[in-house]
């Protein structure tokens, strides 16, 4: 990373002053604000992720809970160039990617403990949450159907002539599927506003993607349909936010689709209940290395935020998912009749029969 | 009133509602210029352009996906998929996304769109161009769907899907792109899940849909020769379907044949029967009966495919037969 401009360093803004801690009162410049967010924001998921596979190993949490420890520079770093009303489709290991795009937490967790004023209702669980009202579309539990979706949804947006862009997260594992090609195929042909991300963690579930793929990977098959695609260090969320920045500098110049491919590790099992014993150790051990917190936080150390400061943004992540866990347990279940609401109009209630 | 064909009416329709709301779109493959297999696209993209009658490659899971996709963030999608034997290439957005997106986001988005996929047997084009898929899609939770049979049936009810905010499995029948019909272009969409009563007899009612229509009509123009007044009930849509107009003639005529071209086993006149036997069984005066087609592929020689089409002497005869053997 480059030092902070003079111009930059001199223009501090309101926000160290309502997040900061009461050490950090001198002024960030705003290139040391934003990452000192985005920092906020990777602690935010990995304390939500932690606490959302204690829950399941508790028996609070139901279902399928994919952590998304370990690659939280990727959809922040993203997620700092898009707007509320762009719109974000994900997969099945999608709280990171919710929680950036703005969602509410404790809603989230809610929704993870099936809650009546969860995100979703309680309805859809872990791996289909949605908040519209932050241009989450979708978390999916079909690999790579959130990729389809999200060319759709960059359709809307050309038809409507709305000023959005579509941001589709993918794994590895997803290359291999035939929809992802036609999706990429589909965004190049018709010039679609769209971001595809490729978190590639090395895993298509607990196969190693290496050993199941053939050739160069995904950028090469995005350079083949025309789309411009760059690889980054998805350990680092300067880096990622840099690149994403530049991507997205492309798409809303209306240059058509973009593919990010963003290396990363994935700390734990493909769920809460895989306990990754088909891993090496010592890569584990390895992968940790890499941590994109401790990364981010030396990079801001060395930046002149104060050690103490990036200690108390922890703790308040920390402190903000206790909370939620809090909150989801005191919620009410949903009533009997939302099992067979919002079905559909036409012959509704028909379900009865 | 207007005289056209079954496909110019879905042209129609289609041209009326892409007037009426700019949001309706339609997307496939060899809709633009060619205007569809059947015609059923003619004329649209040179009024609307290629931005709403968008002409796509060969990638039926994206066609679908991009409609769910468009459909959430708030325009109505018409998607063709050509033949249904070609809409199982995108079974997996239709039912894991296009019929779930809603329940499992709890309402915070609807999906608005037609899938149009058409069904049947048609001159030799043989197994995977002539299944009659209904009952597959009657099976999943969220979805609507519609077979409709005449012109203007295939004009009020595609205005009806387009406006629907439920996702709408949209069944034509291949063989019935050139039939003729009185089409009145003012007339208001047509309520989904409203059969039509076609002919009227209080001796047996013959319960069917689609192409059936026809081929029921005619039987019941032979049975009248022999004073049998049967009384057929065109569905319109499977799901949901009419169940209050077919019980009430059932429980008046007290006789029920169903005919559909799709497979008998587990078709959906399997379903129809044992509503209808559970509700009426008191009312019965003889066992429910169905003529539908084979667990078989469809064969390709002309002979061959005969063998599968239902003929309205097939159907009378049952008809004739149910009622003579029938209880008094």
């Amino acid at each position: 990373m480059q030092e902070p401009s003079a111009s930059e360093q001199s223009s501090a803004t309101d926000k160290t002053e309502t997040n900061g801690s009461p050490e950090a009162w001198v002024p960030h410049s705003n290139e040391v604000v934003r990452i000192v967010e985005m920092f906020r924001t990777m602690h935010l998921i990995r304390a939500f992720d932690h606490a959302a596979a204690r829950a399941w190993h508790e028996g609070r949490v139901r279902g399928s809970v994919h952590q998304y420890i370990g690659e939280e520079a990727i959809a922040v770093g993203v997620c700092a160039n898009l707007r509320r009303v762009d719109y974000l489709a994900s997969y099945h290991r999608g709280h990171g990617h919710a929680i950036a795009k703005g969602a509410d937490v404790t809603r989230m967790m809610k929704e993870l403990f099936g809650r009546a004023d969860g995100t979703c209702g309680g309805k859809g669980g872990s791996m289909h949450i949605a908040d519209f009202s932050v241009g989450m579309i979708g978390a999916n539990g079909v690999v790579a159907d959130g990729v389809t979706i999200a060319v759709g949804a960059a359709q809307a947006v050309k038809l409507l002539g709305e000023d959005k862009m579509v941001a589709a997260f993918f794994g590895d594992g997803a290359i291999n599927r035939g929809p992802l090609m036609e999706a990429l195929n589909w965004a190049a042909v018709y010039k679609l506003p769209v971001l595809f991300v490729c978190e590639d963690n090395g895993y298509a579930a607990t196969v190693r993607t290496a050993s199941v793929t053939a050739g160069p990977g995904i950028v090469a098959r995005a350079l083949s349909f025309g789309l411009r695609a760059e690889t980054v260090d998805g350990n680092d969320v300067i880096a990622v936010d840099k690149m994403a920045e530049k991507l997205v500098g492309h798409i809303r110049a209306g240059e058509g689709p973009a593919l990010l491919h963003a290396t990363a590790h994935r700390w734990y099992g493909h769920y809460a209940h895989d306990k990754n014993l088909y891993r090496d150790p010592a890569e584990l051990v390895r992968d940790r290395a890499d941590d994109p917190i401790a990364g981010c936080s030396k990079w801001l150390v060395e930046n002149g935020v104060a050690a103490e400061e990036l200690k108390a943004i922890g703790l308040e992540a920390e402190a903000m998912i206790d909370g939620a866990l809090t909150a989801s347990d005191a919620s009410p279940w949903p009533a009997p009749q939302a099992a067979f609401t919002d079905i559909q109009d036409a012959g509704a209630m028909s379900w009865q029969k | 009133m207007a005289e056209m064909t079954y496909a110019d009416a879905a042209v129609l329709a289609l041209q009326q509602e892409m007037q009426r709301d700019p949001r309706v779109w339609a997307l496939g493959e060899d809709i633009g210029p060619d205007g569809g297999i059947a015609g059923q696209y003619r004329g649209l993209q040179l009024e609307f352009g290629p931005q709403r009658i968008v002409d796509t490659p060969i990638s039926e899971s994206t066609m679908m996906g991009a409609a769910v996709g468009a459909a959430v963030c708030g325009t109505r999608p018409v998607v063709d998929l050509r033949y249904a034997d070609f809409g199982m290439c995108a079974t997996d957005e239709i039912v894991n996304q296009a019929a779930k997106i809603r329940y499992m986001f709890n309402g915070q988005a609807r999906v608005p769109l037609v899938a149009r996929q058409a069904i049947g047997i048609r001159k030799g084009i043989a197994a995977q161009h002539s299944q009659s898929t209904e009952a597959w899609w009657v099976h999943v939770p969220g979805l609507v769907v519609v077979a409709p049979a005449t012109p203007s049936d295939n004009h009020g009810l595609l205005k009806a899907s387009i406006r629907s905010d439920d996702p709408v499995i949209y069944l034509e029948h291949k063989e019935l792109w050139p039939v003729r019909g009185e089409v009145n272009p003012d007339a208001d969409p047509i309520q989904i899940g409203s059969a039509e009563t076609v002919t009227k007899g209080n001796d047996i009612t013959i319960v069917t849909w689609s192409s059936m229509r026809y081929t029921c009509i005619d039987a019941a123009r032979k049975l009248q020769e022999f004073d049998v007044a049967a009384e057929v009930i065109d569905l319109r849509t499977l799901w949901p379907w009419d169940q209050e107009r077919v019980l009430e003639s059932v429980a008046r005529t007290g006789r029920l044949l169903i005919v559909h071209e799709a497979v008998r086993v587990g078709g959906f006149g399997a379903e129809i029967a044992a509503e209808v036997g559970e509700a009426l069984w008191r009312n019965l005066r003889g066992p429910i009966r169905r003529i539908a087609g084979p667990r078989s592929p469809v064969p390709y020689s002309q002979p061959l495919e005969d063998l599968f089409r239902i003929s309205s002497d097939q159907v009378s005869d049952t008809a004739a037969e149910m009622v003579r053997s029938a209880a008094a």
